[in-house]
C-alpha cells in the first residue's frame, strides 16, 4: 500500500463529506436527537394505568376499596362510569386499560359473611401494560383483603385470599404477537409508501427530466396527484398482503370489521404518500431523500407507540407522538383487529388522520412550484 | 411583422451572481435566432426564463405577445423546449416518451398517432420505436428530444445546445430538420458553440457575462467587425471584453515547454 495514494483518498473523502451538508447534519444532530428520543421513549415501566370504575354499591366500604386502588399509585381512577356498556365502550376506544366493577350487593354480602365478587378487567392487547396491570390489580386486591377486611370480617379473610376476580379481555393469554403484528402491518406499510414516494419527484430532479416536464402546460396538482395514484394502489396492495399474511401466519384473530379497517388504511396510505411527496419536494437528490426518510422514520417507530407503550412516556414525548400519523393508525389497527372497535370508537383517530393527510397534501402541493431553482 | 420573442431589460441573479444582465432584443417570427456566447455566459438562464422555468429577477419577456410570467400557461402551449441536458425518460421506450408528451399536451388520440408517425419518420426512428431511450446513441437521442418538443406543433422551438456532443453526420441531419421546420413558418431559438451552425442562423445575438454585446444578421456582424467568419467575430468579442489576447500563448508555453516525465 502506498501511503500517499491512501492519504489522497482519505483527504478527498473528507473534502466531499464536508460539502455534503445533509450528511454532516445527520452525523452531528442524529446522535443527540436519537439519545433524547430513546432515553425518554424507551421505558416500559407503566404506572398510572388509566382505569374506569363502576361502583354499583356506593357505600363507605366500596369507596374504601377504590381508595385502596388509588393509593397504590398504579392506577389512575379517572373514569367513573354508571353502566357496563359505558365501561365496554371505553375499553374499545382504548381510553382505559383496566376497569373495576363493584357489585350492588358488595356491602350486604360482606355483612352477611359472604364473599362479594369484585370484577377487575384488564385490556390484554398490550402485554407490556397488561402484565403489570394484572399483577398490580391482583396485589392490591390481596392486600386489601388481608389488611383491611381481615380486621372487620375475619371469616371472609380466612376463606379467600382476595375478593377480586381478575379477567383479561381481548388477549386472554397475553400473547405478544397479538399486539405486535397489527402494529407491524402499519409500520411496514408506512415505511414502504413513504420511501417509494420520496423518490417520485426527486428522481425527476436528479435525472433532469423535471426540466422538460416543467415547460409543459401540466399543473402542479395534476403532476402530484398523477404521481400519487400508482403509489396509492401499490401501498394498498402491500397493506392487503401484510394484513392477510400477518393475521393468518401468526394466528392473530381479527375481531373487527375488515371493511372499516381497509377504508381507514386507504386514508393512511394517502397520508404516508403525502409525507413522501413532501420529502420529495424538499430533497434535491435521491440520497437526500433517503436521509430525510430515515430521519422521519426513526422517531415514528419510537413515538407512535409501535415499540414502547406511549403511556409510559413523559407527557411532552406523548404530545410529540400526536404529530405522527402512524400513532393514529396504530390505534386504529389495534382497535379494530384486537378489540373489535368500529368507526364509532375510532372516530377521533380517523378525523386526526384525515386532517393530517389534507394538511400534508396541501403543504406538498404548495411547496412544489413549477419552477426550477 | 409578428414578434416571436421580445425581452426588455431581462435580468436574473443567483445571489451575488448576475447570470443575465439587462438583456433586450426582439426577434421576428419565422426566423432562426442563434444565441451565442462562451460557457457560463447566461444562455441557458435566458432560455429558462423564456420558458417560464425560472422567474426573472427584473425586466420582462414576451413570446408572441404573451408575458412569460403573467401568461405562463399560454406561453407553454406555444413553445417546444429541448433542454441542454437530455431530459426525456431514459427508462421509457421511444414511443412511450412521445405518447407521454403528446398526452401532456392534451392531443386527441388520433392526432397523436399521426404526429408520432411523422416524428418517428422525421427522426429516422421508425425502426427503433420500441427501443429503450437509454439505449439510443447521442444523435438519435437528440432527434427524439426534438421530436418530443415538436409533438404539439409549437410556434416557437427553443433548443439549448441541441448538437453538443453529436457526430458531424447527425449534426448535419439535425440542422436540415431545423431548416425544414423553419421553412414551414416555425420560429427557432437555438444556442450553439459551433460557429458553422451559427452562420446558418438568420439572426444571432452574442452574450458575454450575461450582457448582450451584439445582435444582428451574421453578415452584418462580420461586416461590422471586419472579419470573414463568425468564429473570428466571436474571438474578437471575447478579447475585447476580457482585455486579453486569446492567441497569447506565453503562459501556455511555460506549462507545455517542460520536458515529459
Ligand atoms: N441555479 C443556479 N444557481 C446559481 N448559479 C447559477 C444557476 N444557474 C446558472 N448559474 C450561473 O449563471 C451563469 C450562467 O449560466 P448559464 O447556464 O445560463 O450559462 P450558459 O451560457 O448556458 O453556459 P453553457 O454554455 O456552459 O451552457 C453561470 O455562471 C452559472 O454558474
Ligand atoms: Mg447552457
Amino acid at each position: 500500500m502506498n501511503p500517499k495514494r491512501f492519504w489522497a483518498i482519505v483527504k478527498k473523502e473528507f473534502l466531499q463529506l464536508k460539502r455534503d451538508k445533509p450528511s454532516m447534519a445527520i452525523a452531528l444532530i442524529m446522535p443527540v436527537m436519537m439519545l433524547l428520543l430513546f432515553g425518554y421513549a424507551v421505558s416500559t415501566d407503566v404506572d398510572h394505568i388509566a382505569t374506569a370504575y363502576l361502583d354499583l354499591s356506593r357505600t363507605p366500604e366500596s369507596r374504601e376499596l377504590l381508595a385502596k386502588f388509588r393509593a397504590s399509585n398504579y392506577f389512575n381512577l379517572d373514569y367513573p362510569v354508571n353502566t357496563t356498556a359505558e365501561l365496554n365502550s371505553l375499553f374499545k376506544k382504548g381510553k382505559i386499560k383496566a376497569g373495576l366493577i363493584i357489585p350492588p350487593d358488595y356491602t350486604e354480602k360482606l355483612n352477611r359473611g359472604q364473599i362479594p365478587e369484585v370484577k377487575y378487567i384488564v385490556d390484554g392487547s398490550d402485554p407490556s401494560i397488561a402484565r403489570p396491570a394484572l399483577s398490580s390489580g391482583v396485589l392490591v386486591g390481596q392486600n386489601y383483603t388481608r389488611e383491611i377486611l381481615a380486621k372487620k370480617y375475619p371469616q371472609i379473610a380466612k376463606n379467600s385470599i382476595s375478593l377480586i376476580r381478575a379477567e383479561v379481555r381481548y388477549n386472554p393469554k397475553i400473547r405478544s404477537q397479538i399486539f405486535t403484528i397489527p402494529g407491524l402491518i402499519g409500520l411496514v406499510m408506512q415505511n414502504l409508501t413513504v420511501l417509494l414516494t420520496a423518490f417520485a419527484l426527486v428522481r425527476e430532479k436528479e435525472r433532469g427530466t423535471i426540466e422538460q416536464l416543467i415547460v409543459t402546460p401540466v399543473t402542479s396538482f395534476e403532476l402530484i396527484l398523477g404521481k400519487l395514484v400508482p403509489y396509492v394502489l401499490i401501498g394498498f396492495l402491500s397493506f392487503t398482503i401484510a394484513f392477510y399474511f400477518g393475521i393468518n401466519w401468526f394466528s392473530v384473530p381479527m375481531q373487527g370489521d375488515t371493511l372499516t379497517l381497509f377504508a381507514l388504511a386507504l386514508c393512511f396510505v394517502a397520508v404516508a404518500l403525502a409525507i413522501g411527496i413532501l420529502i420529495s419536494t424538499v430533497a434535491r437528490t435521491q440520497l437526500q431523500a433517503m436521509q430525510m426518510t430515515i430521519v422521519f422514520l426513526l422517531p415514528s417507530i419510537l413515538l407512535s407507540g409501535f415499540m414502547f407503550p406511549r403511556e409510559a412516556m413523559p407527557k411532552i414525548i406523548q404530545y410529540l407522538g400526536y404529530a405522527i400519523p402512524l400513532t393514529y393508525f396504530l390505534e386504529i389497527l389495534r382497535g379494530i383487529i384486537i378489540r373489535g372497535a368500529g368507526l364509532l370508537e375510532l372516530q377521533n383517530q380517523a378525523i386526526a388522520l384525515t386532517v393530517l393527510g389534507v394538511f400534508l397534501l396541501v403543504a406538498a402541493s404548495l411547496r412544489f412550484k413549477k419552477r426550477l431553482e | 411583422m409578428t414578434v416571436a420573442i421580445l425581452t426588455e431589460n431581462l435580468t436574473k441573479t443567483f445571489g451575488p451572481k448576475v447570470a443575465v444582465d439587462n438583456v433586450s432584443f426582439t426577434v421576428p417570427a419565422g426566423k432562426i435566432f442563434g444565441l451565442l456566447g462562451p460557457n457560463g455566459s447566461g444562455k441557458s438562464t435566458t432560455i429558462r426564463m423564456l420558458c417560464g422555468a425560472l422567474l426573472p429577477t427584473s425586466g420582462r419577456a414576451e413570446i408572441f405577445g404573451m408575458d412569460v410570467v403573467k401568461k405562463t400557461r399560454e406561453v407553454r402551449n406555444l413553445i417546444g423546449y429541448m433542454s441542454q441536458r437530455f431530459s426525456l425518460y431514459e427508462d421509457l421506450t421511444v414511443e412511450e416518451n412521445l405518447d407521454f408528451f403528446g398526452r401532456i399536451y392534451n392531443l386527441p388520440a388520433k392526432l397523436l398517432k399521426s404526429r408520432k408517425e411523422e416524428i418517428l419518420l422525421m427522426a429516422g426512428l421508425t425502426e427503433n420505436r420500441k427501443t429503450l431511450t437509454a439505449h439510443l446513441s447521442g444523435g438519435w437521442k437528440q432527434r427524439l428530444a426534438l421530436g418530443a418538443a415538436m409533438i404539439h406543433r409549437p410556434k416557437l422551438l427553443i433548443l439549448d445546445e441541441p448538437t453538443a456532443g453529436v457526430d458531424p453526420v447527425s449534426r448535419r441531419i439535425f440542422w436540415e430538420i431545423i431548416k425544414k421546420l423553419c421553412a414551414t413558418g416555425i420560429s427557432v431559438l437555438v444556442t450553439t458553440h459551433y460557429m458553422d451552425e451559427a452562420e446558418i442562423c438568420d439572426i444571432v445575438g452574442f452574450i458575454f457575462n450575461g450582457k448582450l454585446v451584439s445582435f444582428g444578421t451574421p453578415a452584418e456582424l462580420m461586416a461590422k467587425e471586419g472579419k470573414d467568419s463568425l468564429e473570428d467575430v466571436f474571438i474578437e468579442y471575447v478579447e475585447r471584453t476580457t482585455g486579453k489576447k486569446v492567441y497569447d500563448f506565453k503562459d501556455l508555453e511555460k506549462f507545455i515547454g517542460g520536458k515529459p516525465a
